[in-house]
């Protein structure tokens, strides 16, 4: 018999009670991406009482991380524990109850093929459309909801997608969004992702209880440094014509040609990366946020913009493509080029 | 002219006519936008013939991709 005390405060909470922790015990959540949001979120839900977490990410920690990213302790950052096992040791401690389940890998189609099938969520707390838009398909093609979460700056934004009622991420997006601000850029404070993550977690709860009612069904949106908040009703774009969850649907997302190819530069210690859709790169608005990070360090020509972060130099092509100098590493060169590059 | 945008009145020039010239005032032109015009939302061929008045009430969501 599970002792329960532990959640004595939550089973008073009528709408979760004992019945609703059963549920919550019975459950699997799977969270993709170990960073700000990752943690937090693994964070509250394992206190919560979840039965089975898998938390997937291909970095590991450093010190500029432990601003905002609970879960993580200076060793880590000295030590570079990946943020998976890092975050792991620290939740085991939390709630030795919850099986856990850690991967270093990089979450792309393969991977999370599968992992997906077998569980109940999937929290987003990725740093990029990429793998949101392969999550996307892949909850529609498999029935699992997921909630976006994401946030830059004093910013923030979450919406909750149930297959066959909500719109879906592809719904929403009339364009991939390439280039914009990410945290390296422009910064992050901790009480944006909190605010994130707390509407997540609250979403998750509902889902976790077979709460669907309670659900928000709201895009939201808020800056906490400027006081603002908006909760757009967003079910009428939901698209007859979505490729992702439409009756006509393809998932896109998951065809070879949609998934950003990488290679290695024979005998250059350079990475190569080709975003998945074809593209022209607006260098002008690329060298204005990232001349507050590298002024000084950073060149440009009408054809390329490069810079150098002191281990790396990035080289970004007006056609899309990205040369990442000073690593062999795919999965390295793809952590160096979404923290730049969203 | 008066708005109420996301919630907080503002003052905007009167030069501003559409709701792309409005996005582009915020210098949100290059964003990835969701936006809600008097409580109808928009798709972006919409934007350039959405012609914006006083006191009208608009929402944007912008998204961002860190985490
Ligand atoms: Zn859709």
């Amino acid at each position: 018999m599970l002792d329960l005390s532990r959640f004595s405060r939550q089973l008073l909470f009528q709408p979760i009670g004992e019945n609703g922790q059963k549920k919550i015990r019975a459950k699997h959540v799977l969270i993709i991406g170990a960073g700000a949001l990752g943690t937090a979120s693994a964070e509250s839900l394992v206190r919560a009482g979840i039965g089975e977490l898998t938390i997937v990410d291909r970095d590991y920690v450093e010190w500029s991380n432990l601003q905002r990213q609970l879960l993580f302790s200076e060793s880590d950052a000295q030590n570079r524990t990946p943020k998976a096992i890092a975050a792991k040791s620290r939740l085991s401690l939390l709630n030795s109850d919850v099986k856990i389940n850690a991967h270093v890998m990089d979450a792309s189609v393969t991977e999370l093929e599968q992992l997906i099938p077998s569980v109940d969520l999937i929290m987003d707390a990725t740093d990029n459309f990429d793998t949101r838009l392969v999550i996307n398909d892949l909850s529609q093609k498999h029935h699992v909801p997921w909630i976006y979460g994401a946030c830059v700056g004093s910013y923030g934004i979450s919406f909750t997608i149930i297959p066959e009622e909500t719109p879906c991420l592809n719904c929403l997006l009339e364009t991939v969004p390439l280039g914009g601000a990410t945290c390296d850029t422009v910064g992050i404070i901790s009480p944006a992702v909190q605010m994130v993550v707390a509407y997540q977690v609250a979403e998750a709860l509902k889902i976790l209880v077979d709460d669907y009612d309670a659900l928000s069904g709201k895009l939201v949106s808020f800056d906490i440094w400027k006081n603002e908040r908006v909760a757009l009703s967003v079910a009428k774009v939901k698209k007859e014509t979505c490729l992702s969850c439409g009756p006509n649907r393809s998932y896109p997302y998951l065809s070879y040609q949609a998934q950003t190819k990488t290679a290695v530069l024979c005998g250059r210690d350079t990475v190569q990366i080709r975003p998945s859709i074809n593209m022209d790169r607006d260098l002008d608005s690329l060298s204005d946020i990232l001349a507050k990070s590298f002024d000084g360090k950073m060149a440009k020509n009408p054809y390329l913009l490069s810079f150098d972060t002191g281990e790396h130099r990035l080289v970004i092509f007006k056609d899309g493509r990205v040369l990442i100098h000073g690593t062999k590493d795919i999965t390295e060169a793809k952590t160096i080029y979404h923290k730049y590059l969203g | 002219m008066n708005l109420l945008v996301n919630g907080d009145k503002v003052e905007v020039p009167d030069s501003i006519e559409t709701m792309a010239q409005l996005i582009k005032y915020y210098q949100l032109d290059k964003k990835v936008l969701i936006v809600e015009h008097n409580l109808t939302i928009l798709n972006k061929e919409q934007h350039q013939y959405s012609h914006i008045s006083d006191g009208d009430k608009i929402e944007i969501v912008n998204f961002v991709g860190g985490g």
